[in-house]
């Protein structure tokens, strides 16, 4: 893994607020520009320019040459794009919700994810597997998962999840020009939409012209000293109106902004929790064997005496994700779940 | 034909209507300022069937609550025509505890086993399961039979596919029925297959393939029919596509940028031609249109004073119903 702490390509100039769609978008125009070889598949991203904004206007930009709508065959098209990677095309590939996986899983696992293994690393596979996460919007158990634990799970794809607008550039960028399979996952409720409770963090500032994000490098969202909130995607917006909240009683919380699950910034969680000796994981995917007990894995594999206080997890509890509203809001990781575990860590 | 049967179909597409109409109303009531998709006493992705409804009167005009049928996403009118319970069913899509599921699944995901209906919102997904249900009727030896109901663009999934294989292979007494409404959200059908009809595709199974042109109910009820009849007599499966209309937007909140057709699909609403029909064939006239549309109205707002009435569902139980809680039953029913 070769992590810099500052963006490889030319330093960003000007900025702009942009939404995070917007800012995702962006990136996927630039390199367009830049390499040919790259092209966006996918349901629904033509002329309605993804159902959750991923490719809004690329299609009067770019034509339906690049910009290509498939029929509802995930397992073909994201094997078409497996096929073309190998070929040495860039391909960016949307399966319109992480949700769906279940009916693509094989291109996926035993071929996006295994074929540079397979291969001995003869053979490359450099595609971007976009998708949709996350719920609180009452769109049921079959449209609000995240599961970016499993996609973490299975080895050999790197798995991005952006929070904000310019990681979200800065994430795209770099996924399009890695060799590797990479997984961008993006949350609803961070892309900024029209028809979406409105997040106010998810317009911001976000660098004009080319740049990368390095994949595997978290991002200290916050610092503080009393206690560690490890989190991603969402639940880093959430942690950050908590933390907040919360220093006006002079609790000052450090929220992390892991970026990416693969690679894991395992650095970077173990130097925070040295510094706060607490620890918090913030996780919108299921709760066991998933991505909040490699957190504290991370942590007790290293040094458990790190830890002042047993840890917190906030994550949903083992169920699918409810349709009601208040059965959705009790399960995932709002800011009422967030806030109390932060005060069970600091009260420990 | 006979004149009950013509006026019941005409009945069923009404009360459809009628309902979707109503979901329509209080979906869109309360999600401003804006658009928000998450608020409101119906929240999250709504999918109506408005033009559909020939697709769904004429297929449960053949089925008995014994029948399973497995919907789709936009499951409201089979669900409807196949008798689920109005007031459980509405309780369900505004989340309330008297639902179908308990508030848990919400409208993509309903679930009468008093009906055997179910929905899935995973696309081709309710194929498979009904060909166990068809598998598990007839190895108790009844004649009963299960449609699998899916949209044109769901024909072009791998669960489509083997279903149709494994169906014909085992002789499974399954419909299976294509709801070709010319969009899969913004695709349209010419840019999602090569294959002019996907009824063309039951001969790569070696099962009948049949299509209905033109929103017809009495041609849905016809050659369902004889896709019935086949699968009661332990022939095996048919497919049946019908050519039929989404009159609203892929979900609500569409603004449909994508969709030339719209100018005169109006003009092509099947539940006034139908009306039309009836009347000039003299089996309706205002009085009977009115009563028709009364009953319709009084059965949907009774529902929805229901669902609004009923409690949500207690936000501590979110984590019942993973698993059962009664003791295994070992085997027995
Ligand atoms: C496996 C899978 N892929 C994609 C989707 C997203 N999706 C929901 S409905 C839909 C279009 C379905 O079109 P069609 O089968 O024609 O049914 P219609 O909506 O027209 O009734 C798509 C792509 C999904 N729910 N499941």
């Amino acid at each position: 893994m070769t992590v810099t702490d500052t963006p490889t390509v030319p330093a960003p100039r000007a900025k702009r607020r942009l939404t995070t769609s917007k800012a995702m978008v962006e990136a996927i125009a630039q390199e367009m520009e830049r390499n040919p070889e790259v092209v966006y598949l996918g349901e629904d991203v033509g002329s309605y320019g993804g159902i959750f904004s991923s490719t809004t206007g690329l299609l009067d930009r770019f034509g339906p040459d690049r910009i290509i709508d498939t029929p509802i065959s995930e397992t073909a098209f994201i094997g078409l794009g497996i096929g073309a990677a190998v070929e040495g095309m860039r391909p960016i590939v949307e399966l319109m919700f992480a949700d769906f996986l279940g009916v693509c899983l094989d291109q996926i696992y035993n071929h996006m994810a295994k074929i540079h293994y397979e291969s001995g690393g003869v053979v490359k596979v450099p595609m971007v597997l976009t998708t949709a996460v996350g719920g609180g919007y009452s769109d049921g158990a079959q449209h609000s998962q995240c599961l970016w634990g499993t996609f973490a799970h299975l080895p050999g794809m790197k798995v991005v999840v952006p929070s904000t607008p310019a990681d979200a550039k800065g994430l795209m960028t770099a996924a399009i020009r890695d060799d590797n399979p990479v997984v961008y996952m993006f949350h609803k409720g961070v892309m900024g939409l029209p028809w979406m409770a409105k997040n106010p963090r998810a317009t911001d500032d976000v660098p004009d012209g080319d740049y990368e994000v390095p994949i595997g490098k978290a991002r200290v969202a916050r610092e503080g000293n009393d206690v560690t909130v490890v989190t991603l995607s969402l639940s880093v917006h959430h942690s950050l109106d908590v933390a907040e909240t919360l220093s006006a009683e002079g609790i000052d919380v450090e929220v992390l902004d892991l970026r990416s699950l693969v690679p894991l910034d395992r650095e970077a969680i173990l130097t925070s929790v040295a510094k706060t000796g607490r620890l918090v994981v913030v996780d919108e995917d299921y709760q066991s064997f998933g991505v909040s007990g490699e957190v504290v894995a991370t942590v007790t594999d290293h040094d458990p005496g790190l830890l002042r206080v047993p840890v917190q997890r906030v994550a949903v509890p083992d169920v699918p994700i409810p349709y009601a509203r208040p059965l959705e809001y009790a399960v995932l990781p709002r800011h009422d779940r967030i806030e109390a575990a932060i005060r069970r860590a600091v009260a420990a | 034909m006979d004149a009950q049967t013509r006026v019941s179909l005409y009945e069923t597409m009404v009360l459809s209507r009628t309902y979707e109409e109503a979901i329509l109303r209080e979906y869109h009531a309360d999600k401003g300022p804006g658009f928000d998709i998450g608020k409101g006493l119906v929240p999250g992705e709504m999918h109506l069937s408005a033009g559909q409804e020939p697709v769904a009167a004429g297929l449960c005009a053949h089925l008995t609550r014994d029948d399973a049928i497995t919907a789709t996403h936009r499951p409201h009118h089979l669900a409807i025509a196949h008798g689920v319970d109005l007031r459980r069913m509405t309780a369900e899509i505004f989340g309330r505890e008297t639902g179908l599921g308990r508030g848990r699944g919400g409208h993509m995901h309903l679930f009468d086993p008093s009906t055997h209906f179910s929905c899935s919102g995973i696309i081709a997904e309710g194929y498979p399961p009904a060909l166990g249900q068809a598998f598990a009727f007839r190895r108790r030896g009844t004649d009963r039979v299960a449609a699998a109901v899916t949209g044109e663009g769901a024909a072009n999934q791998g669960a489509f596919h083997e279903s149709l294989n494994l169906a014909a292979l085992w002789s499974l007494p399954v419909v299976f029925v294509v709801e070709d409404n010319d969009w899969g959200i913004s695709v349209p059908r010419t840019a999602s297959t090569a294959v002019g009809s996907n009824a063309l595709r039951a001969a790569a199974y070696g099962i009948p393939g049949e299509r209905v042109e033109d929103n017809d109910v009495e041609g849905v009820y016809a050659a369902v029919g004889r896709a019935v009849a086949r699968a009661r007599a332990g022939e095996g499966p048919s497919l049946i596509e019908v050519h039929t209309l989404r009159l609203w937007g892929h979900f609500e909140g569409d603004a449909q940028g994508y969709r030339q057709d719209l100018a005169d699909a109006p003009t092509h609403d099947p539940i006034p031609r139908y009306e039309r029909r009836l009347r000039d064939a003299g089996l309706l006239d205002d009085a009977a249109v009115e009563r028709v549309k009364a009953s319709a109205s009084e059965r949907v707002e009774d529902a929805i004073r229901f669902a609004k009435e009923s409690p949500l569902p207690d936000p501590a139980a979110a984590t019942a119903y993973v698993f059962t809680d009664a003791p295994s039953a070992g085997g027995t029913r």
